[in-house]
């Protein structure tokens, strides 16, 4: 893992940061560059309330090699109360609770480790709303 | 009138009962609980750290606040479980509570006292007007080597604190320290789990250093325990508070909001912090609080508060100290909680 990209996402990855189009109000998390509905290249910064509604998930038994000793574990796509629809790790529950439908907010977690001696990863995961 | 604006508190949901850690190293799990007096303790995920759960404890403490995170400027960590041996925990917390870059930021080790000590720097940079808001922060994933009675209790949590100068939900009318080297506790360098001096850590180092605080802030502002509403004490096991507690003149009662240690273990630099947390909660205006905490090595730190009006107006805004204690829970058998805890050893 690259210090240099980890460090590119923090906005995001730690505080929820997207990126609000000032032209039509399209809301794209991560940030984007140009606008995907009207070309436009200006977003002023929108943070999400994190918490939202899950659309759809999945279980991984094989996980790649950092999240190999986390499996089996779920990925989830939420769709926020702010419009968007964000993807990450479900966390806190059992697998066989996680229901489509359910609510669930944004938790600060660490993602990933690089090995015995890398950076630690922090970002988002989803945790059920109790 | 320096004090405490906004304060949250975060316990991860994992438990493990004593019975399950004694029926592993074959002890006798009632004597454990008696001698203790615990019965189970938190856990962290593998997912949470010192890190994560500073923040959402740092999170609810902004919303009681009622301010920002870019309104802070100073943000102190105190723990002796930091996830880097070199790299700030607060400079992860500190940009993910929004307070970066205009911001103060270090983290703090005393042992258990930690926690206390990033509380008192933090009131100090008000003080001085160098900031308007600080944020200190007590937090552990403590460690207890396999086996060893710290299994028993080395638990995790955190609790945060901001301070500043309006909007106080407790006015902080005085802070003392007393601080000895006493060798009763310590870890070095490389090495995964710390050690104690046993019944030492007991009598010439918690109660020693409690008496000495408590009596000494108590002397300072010519209080006696009757004329506090609540008392807090570091926790290492159930025993120790409550005995100091009681010997200090202190009733069961004036202890019990904060004595949590039964049910959540010891959370080291996050024990009396969250203890706070969770007497804050039910506190009324005009309450005073003492605050005692103990950090290894040794010393304690001790604070006077007294609870305002605006105690009534924030207290519900985010879920109580107990609700993370006794309402989200989910306990673990001991290989789970030994896989959690990165106490088994793989090949790379």
């Amino acid at each position: 893992m690259f210090p240099s990209r980890y460090w590119r996402e923090i906005p995001h990855r730690y505080r929820l940061e997207a990126g609000k189009c000032t032209g039509c109000g399209f809301v794209a998390f991560p940030r984007r560059l140009v606008c995907p509905q009207c070309g436009q290249r200006e977003f002023e910064t929108f943070k999400l309330k994190g918490e939202g509604e899950l659309l759809t998930y999945t279980v991984i038994h094989v996980g790649p090699s950092a999240f190999v000793d986390d499996t089996p574990y779920a990925l989830g796509i939420v769709k926020m109360d702010d419009g968007v629809n964000i993807t990450a790790q479900i966390s806190d529950i059992g697998l066989d609770n996680i229901e489509v439908g359910g609510r669930y907010k944004i938790e600060f977690r660490k993602i990933q480790s690089d090995g015995h001696s890398g950076i630690h990863a922090y970002g988002y995961k989803f945790i059920p709303i109790r | 009138m320096i004090g405490i604006t906004g304060y949250g508190a975060y316990i991860p949901r994992y438990r493990i009962k004593v019975e399950e850690i004694a029926k592993v190293w074959g002890t006798d799990a009632p004597s454990y609980k008696r001698g203790l007096q615990l019965w189970e303790k938190s856990v962290p995920g593998p997912d949470q750290d010192t890190i994560t759960m500073s923040v959402e404890a740092g999170k609810n403490a902004l919303i009681r606040a009622g301010i920002s995170g870019e309104k802070l400027g100073a943000v102190y960590i105190g723990s002796e479980s930091h996830p880097y041996a070199v790299k700030p925990s607060g400079t992860v917390v500190g940009e993910a509570l929004g307070a970066t870059p205009d911001c103060r930021c270090a983290d703090f080790e005393f042992a258990c006292k930690a926690g206390t000590e990033a509380i008192t720097c933090a009131m100090a940079q008000v003080a001085a007007g160098n900031v308007k808001y600080a944020l200190g922060v007590g937090a552990d994933t403590s460690q207890g080597a396999p086996g060893d009675a710290l299994e028993y209790s080395a638990s995790a949590g955190a609790a945060a604190f901001v301070v500043g100068q309006d909007n106080l939900i407790a006015e902080c009318e005085l802070t003392y320290t007393y601080m000895t080297d006493t060798p009763d506790f310590w870890r070095r360098e490389h090495e995964f789990y710390p050690q104690h001096g046993s019944r030492f850590t007991g009598e010439p180092a918690y109660f020693k250093h409690t008496f000495g605080c408590a009596k000494g802030i108590m002397e300072k502002a010519g209080m006696k325990p009757e004329d506090f509403a609540y008392a807090i004490f570091h926790q290492p096991n159930g025993k120790f508070p409550m005995r100091a507690g009681l010997k200090l003149g202190f009733t069961k009662e004036q202890i019990e909001p904060g004595w949590l240690t039964p049910r959540l273990g010891n959370t080291y630099s996050g024990a009396s912090p969250i203890g706070l947390t969770s007497t804050l909660d039910i506190a009324k205006p005009g309450d005073k609080i003492l605050v005692v905490s103990y950090g290894s090595g040794a010393g304690s730190d001790g604070f006077i508060f007294k609870v305002t009006d605006r105690i009534n107006e924030v207290r519900n805004m985010v879920k109580h100290t107990v609700w993370y204690l006794d309402e989200n829970k989910v306990y673990l058998d001991y290989g789970t909680y030994a896989k959690f805890r990165g106490k088994i050893r793989k090949n790379d």
